[in-house]
């Protein structure tokens, strides 16, 4: 065992340990990650996945300021509990335009991963202004200073220009029609006809928060309802390989 | 006097393991082996690491993963589960769906199945809206009384839920829309005041009783066609009987004038693609058993 006879000198050579135990550690850290970047079946292809439009995209952002995945979830574990309560299990590629992703890691409230259409508009406006005005057991804070702040989306279209640079595929005419599509989208007597033909017949045009002018909580209630409804589970088949 | 000096020889008795041969400043250390049963423990993990990852999905190769021998996977898993309980469910959920809806609350068999299944359904997708207990809330119904805006049969209740109330997302959705009379200038400001003393005059008592006249004249032109001459409502249209003290959003002065001035658009889902018919029939048994089920 003459190799392990010259352990001796790893053991005396605290450099040389900080060196040797850092490789090994990325072995082991290369071996459990690399394979998910090549394997063909961790993100399957599913129909329906499309980029958030401009207005759902400053929603995601109220919501990770707002600090919202630290009580929420989003992540539907294939359990049978968790499909009765919430629905179809996450997929990999309903996350796939997310940077970075919300999957959270604890559930003081509910999952969010499919709260798209469970709820009506004015339902989500009583809920974020007073939670416990619809449900007396919560816990959740008070976010009625949302609608009150007003937004204009002056920054948007650079936001969508720094995701499309790590691989969401915002085209050039979608970065240049960021701010029209944003007021547009909440504004049901606006033309959103471009809105549509960019982003897709199924994007929601609706005046969220029902009151006039673009708030924070037109943001957020778009992009909230809008989560989980993208991907047709009609017409999906799950492989039981993943 | 003690035997602790950096200078004294260490003392190995007779009978002593030998050491590791280590020496550090003086100490050295006894080459003790191991003990027996935590060494066996320690090969059998070993043994049981290379089983287990024959036996489950474990190592990458070029396109996927190994599978594994069993053939398990975290998503057949939860789908034989499911399958399990809807063919544990199915003889009686099928009966449920056969089963015209307004017999269901008087067959002894369906009517607990349905109320217990219902009830869960409940708690899990209305409760956020209706409350727990149903009680609702402002601006979402109390379901435990016996007035509905849209009929309280269990065929009624069936299509609400089904279908919901005017949403964009079915096409089946009841809808109606009150006009938003102060905002679109349908009534002045006098008009607006004069008709919500003559509502509240309906089932109580007025703010002003002296606007109570000319807010009847108004009421006969501009609300007695959806909300009746008597002020009784009309289910078909969803608008709410006015003579009783049950409100919505709410039967003082003010919320009033806002349900007048703005109009109210309250909004329910449709649950048919959410819910099986099974699962909706046996809802809406558990919420026409709640007091008021016609």
């Amino acid at each position: 065992m003459a190799i392990l006879d010259k352990h001796k000198i790893l053991e005396t050579n605290a450099t040389l340990l900080l060196i040797c135990s850092f490789l090994v550690v990325t072995i082991g850290g290369l071996v459990q990650i690399t394979p998910l970047f090549y394997l063909e079946n961790t993100i399957e292809k599913v129909e329906g996945m499309r980029p958030y439009t401009p207005l759902e995209l400053a929603g995601r952002e109220v919501y990770i300021r707002e600090g919202c995945y630290v009580c929420h979830s989003q992540m539907i574990r294939p359990m049978r509990d968790e499909v009765e309560r919430y629905g179809h299990y996450s997929l990999a590629a309903e996350s796939m335009y997310d940077h970075p992703f919300q999957w959270g890691s604890k559930r003081t409230g509910p999952d969010l991963a499919r709260v798209g259409g469970r709820y009506s508009d004015g339902w989500h406006v009583d809920h974020l202004r007073n939670p416990q005005d619809v449900v007396p057991e919560s816990v959740m804070p008070k976010y009625d200073f949302l609608e009150r702040t007003m937004i204009d989306g002056k920054y948007i279209g650079d936001l969508m220009a720094t995701q499309a640079i790590v691989g969401v595929p915002y085209s050039e005419e979608m970065v240049d029609a960021a701010q029209a599509d944003f007021r547009a989208q909440a504004d049901p007597d606006s033309d959103y006809d471009g809105l549509l033909e960019r982003y897709g017949e199924k994007v929601n045009v609706r005046n969220f928060d029902g009151q006039p002018g673009v708030s924070e909580a037109d943001a957020l209630i778009a992009y909230l309802q809008m989560l989980g409804t993208l991907v047709d589970f009609s017409t999906f088949t799950p492989d039981a390989s993943r | 006097m003690s035997d602790t000096g950096m200078n004294k020889k260490v003392q190995i008795h007779e009978g002593d393991p030998n050491t590791t041969g280590h020496e550090w400043d003086g100490i050295m250390e006894f080459d003790n082996p191991m003990p027996r049963w935590w060494l066996w423990i320690f090969y059998a993990t070993i043994v049981w690491g290379i089983g287990y990852s024959i036996a489950y999905p474990a190592w990458p190769l070029v396109s996927e993963a190994t599978n594994g021998l069993l053939g398990w996977s975290s998503r057949g898993k939860v789908q034989a589960e499911i399958a399990m309980v809807e063919a544990a469910n199915a003889p009686v959920n099928a009966k449920l769906e056969q089963l015209e809806l307004d017999r269901i609350p008087s067959d002894p068999e369906l009517s607990g199945y349905a109320v217990s299944a219902g009830s869960a359904v409940f708690k899990t997708w209305c409760a956020q809206c209706h409350g727990s207990g149903a009680a609702g809330a402002k601006g979402y119904p109390n379901l435990l009384d016996d007035d509905w805006l849209w009929g309280g049969t269990m065929e009624d209740i069936h299509t609400t839920i089904s279908y919901g109330i005017r949403n964009e997302e079915s096409d089946d959705a009841r809808y109606s829309a009150m006009p938003a009379f102060g905002r679109d200038e349908l009534l002045g400001k006098e008009e607006v005041s004069q008709v919500v003393n003559y509502v509240m005059s309906l089932s109580g008592e007025p703010q002003d009783a002296s606007q109570v006249a000319a807010g009847a004249v108004v009421y006969a032109d501009n609300c007695a066609s959806c909300h009746a001459e008597d002020g009784s409502g009309d289910r078909t249209q969803g608008a709410p009987n006015l003579r009783d003290a049950i409100w919505l959003y709410g039967g003082d002065y003010e919320t009033l004038h806002e349900t007048v001035w703005n109009a109210r658009y309250g909004v329910m889902p449709n649950w048919d693609t959410r819910l099986s018919e099974a699962e909706i029939r046996a809802v809406s048994a558990y919420v026409h058993q709640l007091g008021g089920g016609e």
